[in-house]
């Protein structure tokens, strides 16, 4: 804490970012944040110029996810604070650390409708973890530390510092505080013991276990502990849409994703287990379907950092409070001991259970020779010839559900979508920002016509920038998923989900931003064109797939309905029960 | 307003910093949870605030609530304090019309209630009350008859009641550290 000469508080914050560890934030200048911009030209801080700020909240948000480092984003007031309240409600429900700066007017002059004045503080409130209105100068080294402080500790999320023209001038001693004092903020972390012991002990009664493994594996870096852990109980693992490559697709005990648009076997080992060992996972409606009816027979153990998420869906029997990699190293040890003193219930039956399910009801789809190209075909060829360890992004609709499916995740933070406020238009500025964060690695994005629309001036900030992410756009000229459920549900009369398949011409659009355009619009040519993209390095690739339109994500279970109502593929349906 | 069951007192202590209120009042917008009073005060300690708060809930929709507020980081310690563990008070003030032929009998059941006079007007007078909330509905009942031109409650605030019997203020998270 020893001072070290004045500074203006623009300075003192790009300096406390510095001391923060950030290499990277993504924003776009203006007016109330004008002060702050100078002294960056001076940081050693690299700076990505967005072309609207929704992207660059979604930037950090893929940052974030890919390295998990919290992903940073600063931006101007007014309209450039509501451009980015999207991305932080997505950032929120996905529990994605984020800080984002906003400039603000004056202090002196809040309140007074002045030029490009909004209440951002209020309005991002009930979608950040926490947020400051900074009014003094001297508070700024003390608010970044908290806001970095709760961004990325106890349930990560988003945080907001709004910050004052005026206090962007003032003159501060610069001093770094030596950690922070928050009397109100003391996550747990270490579950409790009695609770644990009760836990390994349901462990290993029970005859029809199933881990239901969240998105807050992801968060807690317990991905190895998740494998030790379910190697040894030998349970098998569903992997839910935030948890996507939490544990490795190809392994025997992996049964990949429960709900909605989950494969049949997820949903049905969670419907009908005895005890769900829940790490990390909040009973989205997404996964449970009609709550009163899911997973009736099944004790609850859930491991999770946020309390409140304990009993808020489903009454636990066994709630453990605290980091989901501490929590399931306890679990490990307290389910060894319990072990040594007598033999685990015998799950083979059950295991054999779930493996017909799996040779009966697989993912299904079928393309034909000389075909319509089908998405999923796409996706898999996509698989095929990218690297193991290739991240993939995904917007927000039928391409992001096949996407999900029919990838192969078999490593930790190589997926990349917006699960729980379902954002069209997060994958391009996501696979940006995972570009940024993991230059060693290839990075694509499965994103739909529709979604594309929304985002894709991105890809000039990409090309500008020299950030070669490479997209496939499932071209199927409609917003694919409303139209699914207009055919489903509302007796096909679909109601302004038409886009067209070449209005825009993608090509084009792609070229005139910078980056390479390019189109398939059959199953023959897939791999040709991916290996095409796959060897462009220096810019970012477009490709325009026109896949089928007629396709619909199976299975599924409809809104509102129990999960042992799975609507299968129609090709499977006679195998159904 | 009179007792019920579905009525929970949390006493809230809270940083004492600004937009604390916001927060909370937004939060229970947000979780689509009802407030049915609120008090706000300084507390001993200038670095808290204490919020009285009464909420309309079921048991299990109060864990939540509780939750939910600890995760507001201004929120430093919640206290349910059950109905017959505290000891309850709320103001009121009330105008009522008593021109000179209902005045006496107006004044005569303030007097049972240790109604306060504080302002006398040509046809109306101001009254404060103060004692449990039962008792202030108690009081605006008898005198309705009489007109009532303008009343104000203040919301409930409590304290746990002393250790003639043990103390059994039921925390329902211990402070956080
Ligand atoms: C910002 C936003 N607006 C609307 C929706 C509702 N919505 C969900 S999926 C979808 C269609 C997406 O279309 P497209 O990107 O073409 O993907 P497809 O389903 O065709 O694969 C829509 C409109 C949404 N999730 N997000
Ligand atoms: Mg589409």
């Amino acid at each position: 804490m020893k001072p070290t000469g004045k500074i203006t508080g623009a300075q003192a914050l790009i300096r406390s970012l510095e001391m923060e560890g950030v290499e990277v934030m993504f924003g776009l200048p203006g007016g109330a944040i004008l002060p702050v911009y100078d002294p960056l030209i001076d940081s050693s801080i690299r700076h990505i110029l967005v072309r609207h700020e929704q992207g660059a909240g979604h930037m950090a948000s893929g940052y974030a996810h890919a390295t998990g480092r919290p992903g940073v984003a600063m931006v101007t007031s007014g309209p450039a604070a509501t451009n980015i309240v999207t991305p932080l409600a997505d950032a929120y429900l996905d529990s994605v650390p984020m800080v984002v700066i906003t400039g603000q007017v004056p202090y002196a002059a809040i309140g007074t409708d002045a030029f490009q004045e909004c209440d951002t503080v209020g309005i991002t409130m009930p979608v950040t973890k926490h947020n400051w209105l900074v009014t003094d100068a001297r508070d700024i080294p003390t608010i970044i530390r908290e806001a970095f402080h709760v961004a990325t500790t106890g349930r990560p999320g988003p945080v907001l510092v709004d910050f004052p023209k005026d206090v962007a001038t003032q003159m501060m001693d610069w001093y770094w505080p030596d950690g922070v004092d928050m009397p109100g903020y003391k996550p747990t972390t270490k579950g409790h013991p009695k609770q644990v012991k009760d836990a390994a002990r349901l462990i290993v009664a029970a005859q029809r276990p199933v881990i239901y493994a969240g998105g807050g594996i992801l968060k807690a870096r317990a991905a190895d502990a998740l494998k030790t852990f379910a190697e040894l109980t030998g349970i098998p693992v569903v992997t839910t849409l935030m948890a996507r490559g939490a544990f490795p697709d190809k392994h025997e005990l992996c049964l990949g994703m429960p709900g909605m648009h989950g494969n049949y076997t997820a949903i049905t080992a969670l419907q009908q287990s005895d005890l769900l060992i829940t790490l990390g996972a909040r009973f989205d409606d997404r996964v449970t379907g009609k709550v009163g009816a899911f997973a009736p027979d099944a004790k609850i153990i859930h491991v999770d950092i946020d309390p409140a998420e304990q009993g808020k869906v489903r009454r636990p029997d066994v709630p453990i409070v605290g980091d989901c990699k501490q929590v399931i190293e306890e679990l490990i040890k307290a389910t060894k001991a319990e072990i040594s003193k007598h033999a685990a219930a015998n799950i083979s039956e059950w295991k054999a259970t779930i493996q017909q399910w799996q040779l009966d009801f697989p993912l299904y789809y079928e393309q034909e020779e000389g075909g319509t190209l089908k998405p999923q075909f796409v996706i898999e060829k996509l698989r095929e010839n990218t690297p193991d360890d290739c991240i993939l992004a995904s917007g927000v609709g039928q391409h992001q559900m096949w996407a999900s499916q029919h990838w192969q995740f078999n490593y930790p933070y190589t997926w990349i979508n917006s699960g729980g406020l379902g954002t069209m238009g997060y994958s391009v500025p996501a696979a940006i920002g995972a570009k940024v964060g993991r230059p060693d690695r290839m990075v694509w994005a499965v994103d739909g016509d529709g979604c594309f629309q929304m985002t894709a001036q991105e890809l000039v900030t990409a090309a500008a920038e020299r950030i070669p992410v490479k997209i496939a756009i499932l071209n199927n000229a409609y917003l694919g998923m409303v139209r699914q459920w207009q055919e489903l549900f509302y007796e096909e009369r679909y109601s302004e989900v038409y886009l067209s398949p070449d209005l825009p011409d993608y090509v084009k659009w792609a070229e005139a931003m910078g980056c390479v355009g390019m189109r398939c619009d059959n199953a023959d040519d897939v791999v040709a064109t991916i290996e095409k993209a796959n060897a462009i390095n220096d810019r970012p690739v477009v490709i325009d797939f026109r896949t089928d339109y007629r396709e619909k994500v199976y299975p599924m279970v409809a809104a509102g309905t129990s999960n042992d109502d799975v609507i299968l593929h129609p090709a499977l349906n006679e195998k159904s029960r | 307003m009179a007792y019920n069951a579905r009525h929970h007192i949390l006493s809230v202590l809270v940083e004492n910093k600004a937009g604390v209120l916001t927060r909370v009042a937004a939060l229970f917008s947000r979780r689509a949870f009802n407030i049915v009073s609120l008090a706000v005060s300084p507390t001993e300690d200038e670095r808290f605030s204490r919020m009285t708060i009464v909420v309309d809930a079921d048991a299990s929709p109060l864990e939540q609530i509780v939750k939910q507020l600890n995760k507001l980081i201004p929120v430093i310690k919640i206290s349910e304090i059950a109905h017959s563990e505290g000891v309850e008070r709320e103001m009121m003030l009330l105008t009522l019309k008593a021109g000179s032929e209902t005045r006496s009998q107006v004044t005569e059941l303030s007097s049972i209630f240790d109604a306060k006079i504080i302002d006398v007007g040509y046809e109306a007078m101001t009254m404060m009350v103060v004692g449990e909330p039962d008792k202030l509905d108690a009081f605006s009942d008898l005198v309705r008859p009489f007109g009532i031109l303008e009343m104000q409650r203040t919301g409930r605030i409590a304290m746990p009641k002393l250790a003639r019997q043990p103390v059994k203020l039921r925390a329902v998270r211990a402070a956080r550290g």
